[in-house]
């Protein structure tokens, strides 16, 4: 039973099967005629690993011994710069966000969609447009993703999901981005504003608002007017202290300038609201007060519309690349464990069926378990992959955040050829992520190696 | 059966093999005949007087397509003239390379068109270029300012005639909303503050900077710095002579952040905006005004459905603290590598008003020539900024294009970078100067 599931996993790592091809050969002709053979046959292979692989490997490590020019021998001092510098250890960091998180969450979306697709009508069509993605190179998926991230939702997708479903739920106001001047009367709170001083029976409050163009405001505003004093009642206007082509005096009721209707004006004394108006449409207001009150101007008018999230800011730009990672690699994971699926004995998911297991209790108890060798090559296959990551980091980031999403492939390129050219020190990065893929590949070797016995 | 088989892939192996060496062989031949013809061109100069009909000299530069063609009507004029046949040769961008190389080959063009300073420096240094006093010195004293006099030299010396110039003080705006919010152009730094806070009055986002790319926000550090700190500090700074601690730079980086932090000013998404997304928005109608050089023309043409000169205007970058009127910018300069002499001659009808007057006139080009007629420049906006350039009292090339470029030429570090988690959070010149400094120090070895 487990021999299946682990044939299963070898033919995803593809490879090692070849070993068994030479004792039949060894029927053959003398010795010395096979070894030439065999000369001929490994010569190829051999002059390729030595150029392509063995040669690039050494030249590095001795170049990552020598300076900027290549001609001063150095030592160990570009490792120790690399390791001592802030940027790297900070790519370094990013490069352990990456290895931890997207290896399992691209194996976890990889099984669900692996089981599940197991069970749907229209699998393969299914299996079909999730594999897709891996057709797509790298830099367009990268490009792809960087106009996903746009952060103005007319032009991001993710940004325009989020503020359509948020729209949904609570919109924005008619005086959205409204606000007051820094020294005005009125001060900033959420969702409106609120005097900065008292007003007595009496008085005439003028509260002043500016920041939205003047022909954004709703048709039914007229021009702003200044109602007089009244005895034992609060009078003001609301409204907007911009007319089209400016002029006019801050905080005065200038000519051209308009109310701002159907604003909710609240008394408040001690905190409790005693009265409530709401402007006309010239802005003015009158309060029935008996002392003196602030004013607070509040109400869903104000409230701003959501903007979506920055996704390529300081904060988000690690996880966002990783999520257009998962979009490539998920369909990769989904097919190889979906083969491993196909190799689990149904006999073993009907037995713990009849004896009375719940489908999650199969799914976790029985296919988790037989799908693990193959989940674990799965992950050891994407640490390795991940390790190296550079195309996304390279083209999703704009410029103000590259910094913030830099990983230790992306430092090698940039310290060896962007600005510095300092190519010692970009070996020594690059023989550093060398000795950090190092374990997950001799996991991987080991793997093969004992699954072959 | 299997040995069979083996020989017979060694005898095919042994085949290409030879097959691949005779390629090798052609190749190489190949190379060997390019290399004899280039130099024979290269020794048809030399010798001749006034009248230089019949010789051929080379000019190199980096321009191509309408670029190109331009220049080659320039050229055209010089064979008129002299008689002399001029080839051009254009290099694509790395022209330090092309001409590296064919120095190497011993068989550079005669004449370089070099869009960078440095590069200039770099080649007097290997002894690639000849002094041009004699040529062109007295042009050159009668049609440009002392400046470019000083640009063009080495150690003091002559080596190069400034033939086209890029304004980058320029701030373009949208006069439709500078009308709604009723404010005219600034003139000054304090202007530029008032009139973005009215535009912010009104409703309009004032400002879009492109945060995305760091190279546009070294621009503003540029023009800015130029000002407050006047040309012998800034000189100081490109060379590192004075610390980017300095009091002065943390007066600069404290004038913008006046200006990034004032309220509802910058464009909430210009830190990750890209330099032609900062120019779309601006004349896509979401923001007033956008500040760079003088090809923003270009982007807005091509990429908007503006009008240069009726939906798009420009004015200068405003004077900080009272400075005079100062330019920050970039250029290309002719220099010359051979001792023909109608190459000389070239260099010297490059130093005329008469030759840049006919780039002039076919638009896409500014010369620093201050007896150029400006009024042959197609459009007006072209001739203000081109007049702007040549009435400054002061020009200097754009600094991040002269430090090391690990510090001011490459993307997530350096300037770039700290300008641009400066712009992000303007709150500390002080810490933002002592990051640059700690680039600087790095980068300057």
């Amino acid at each position: 039973m487990s021999s299946e599931v682990t044939d299963a996993g070898v033919a995803t790592g593809g490879g090692p099967t070849t070993v068994e091809t030479p004792p039949a050969r060894r029927r053959g002709g003398g010795r010395g005629a096979e070894l030439r053979v065999a000369l001929w046959f490994l010569l190829p292979a051999l002059l390729l690993l030595g150029a392509l692989v063995v040669y690039p490997i050494v030249a590095t490590v001795v170049r990552s011994l020598f300076d900027r020019s290549g001609d001063g021998f150095v030592g160990l001092d570009n490792y120790a710069d690399a390791l001592g510098s802030q940027r790297t250890r900070h790519a370094l960091r990013n490069n352990v966000i990456w290895v931890v998180v997207a290896p399992i969450v691209v194996a976890t979306i990889g099984l669900v969609f692996a089981v599940l697709t197991e069970r749907v009508r229209w699998a393969t069509a299914f299996k079909l447009i999730v594999f897709m993605p891996m057709a797509i190179s790298f830099l367009a998926a990268g490009v792809i993703f960087r106009l996903v991230y746009e952060e103005a939702p007319e032009r991001g997708v993710a940004n325009a999901v989020l503020t359509s479903v948020t729209d949904v739920v609570r919109g924005g106001g008619e005086y959205s981005g409204i606000r007051a001047r820094d020294d005005a009367e009125l001060q900033p709170i959420r969702h409106g504003f609120r005097s900065a001083g008292e007003y007595a029976p009496g008085d005439v409050a003028r509260l002043a608002l500016i920041g939205i163009p003047p022909d954004q405001l709703p048709d039914d505003a007229t021009e702003a007017a200044t109602p007089g004093p009244v005895d034992g009642a609060l009078t003001g206007t609301v409204w907007l202290d911009f007319a089209r082509g400016g002029g006019g005096e801050a905080g005065v009721v200038d000519e051209g300038e308009r109310g701002l209707p159907g604003i909710e004006v609240e008394a408040l004394r001690d905190g409790e609201v005693v009265a409530t108006a709401e402007t006309g449409d010239d802005g003015a207001f009158e309060l029935e007060v008996d002392g003196p009150v602030e004013l607070r101007l509040a109400g869903n008018a104000f409230r701003e519309p959501f903007r979506g999230l920055s996704w390529l800011g300081p904060s988000l730009v690690t996880p966002s690349i990783i999520g257009a990672y998962v979009w490539i690699w998920a369909g990769f994971a989904m097919v190889v464990i979906g083969a491993g699926l196909a190799a689990i004995p149904r006999d073993a998911l009907e037995a713990a069926r009849v004896d009375g297991a719940t489908e999650w209790q199969v799914f976790r108890r029985v296919t988790v378990p037989l799908l693990a060798p193959v989940l674990l090559v799965v992950v050891v296959t994407l640490m390795i992959n991940v390790l190296k990551v550079f195309d996304l980091v390279l083209v999703i980031p704009p410029g103000s955040t590259q910094y913030d999403a830099n990983v230790l492939a992306l430092e090698m390129w940039r310290v060896s050829f962007g600005g510095g050219r300092d190519q010692g020190l970009g070996s020594a990065l690059g023989v550093i992520l060398f000795l950090l893929v190092i374990p997950a590949m001799a996991f991987n070797i080991r793997r093969f190696r004992s699954e072959n016995r | 059966m299997s040995t069979r088989l083996g020989d017979r892939t060694g005898r095919r192996w042994w085949r290409l093999l030879g097959l691949l060496a005779v390629l090798a062989l052609v190749a190489a031949g190949c190379g060997d005949d390019g290399d004899d013809t280039g130099g024979g061109d290269g020794d048809g100069g030399g010798g001749g007087g006034g009248d230089f009909a019949g010789e051929t000299i080379e000019v190199a530069a980096v321009w191509s397509g309408a670029e190109q063609e331009a220049f080659e009507a320039v050229l055209a004029e010089f064979t008129d003239r002299t008689g002399a046949e001029v080839t051009f040769t254009s290099t694509g961008d790395d022209i330090a390379t092309v001409i590296g190389n064919r120095l190497e080959g011993g068989d550079p063009p005669d004449v370089a068109v070099l869009p960078q300073p440095g590069l200039m420096s770099d080649l007097v240094a290997d002894g690639a270029l000849q002094p041009i006093e004699e040529i062109a010195g007295s042009e050159v004293d009668e049609h440009y300012s002392e400046d470019w006099r000083t640009l063009g030299s080495v150690d003091d010396t002559l080596y190069g005639v400034w033939f086209k110039a890029a304004n980058k003080s320029t701030f373009w705006y949208r006069p439709e909303a500078f009308e709604q919010a009723g404010v005219e152009p600034p003139e000054t730094w304090d202007d530029l503050q008032e009139v973005a806070t009215t535009i912010a009055e009104s409703g309009v986002t004032p400002l879009a900077v492109a945060g995305g790319d760091g190279w546009t926000l070294t621009d503003w550090f540029e023009n800015v710095y130029l000002r407050v700190a006047g040309p012998e500090k800034y000189d100081q700074l490109v060379a590192h002579e004075i610390p980017w601690t300095d009091e002065s730079v943390l007066t600069a980086l404290t004038h913008l952040q006046e200006l990034w932090s004032a309220p509802d000013v910058v464009h909430p998404e210009s830190n990750g905006m890209s330099f032609p997304e900062s120019v779309t928005t601006v004349f896509r109608g979401d923001a007033a005004m956008v500040f760079e050089g003088d090809f923003v023309a270009g982007v807005i043409t091509d990429e908007t459905d503006a009008v240069v000169g009726e939906d798009a205007d420009f004015f200068d970058f405003p004077s900080v603290d009272g400075s005079e009127p100062m330019v920050v910018g970039g250029g290309d300069v002719a220099v010359l590598l051979t001792e023909s002499e109608a190459a000389a001659e070239l260099i010297r009808f490059l130093a005329t008003p008469e030759a840049a007057e006919i780039w002039a006139e076919i638009g896409g080009f500014t010369s620093p020539n201050q007896n150029v007629d400006t009024s042959l420049y197609p459009d007006d906006i072209t001739r203000r900024s081109a007049e702007a350039l040549v009435e400054a009292e002061t020009f200097r090339f754009d600094l991040s294009d002269l430090v090391p470029s690990a510090f001011g030429g490459t993307p997530a570090q350096g300037m770039w970078q700290v300008l641009q988690d400066f712009l992000r959070d303007p709150s500390d010149p002080q810490a933002t100067a002592e990051r640059l400094e700690a680039a600087a120090a790095q980068a300057y070895g």
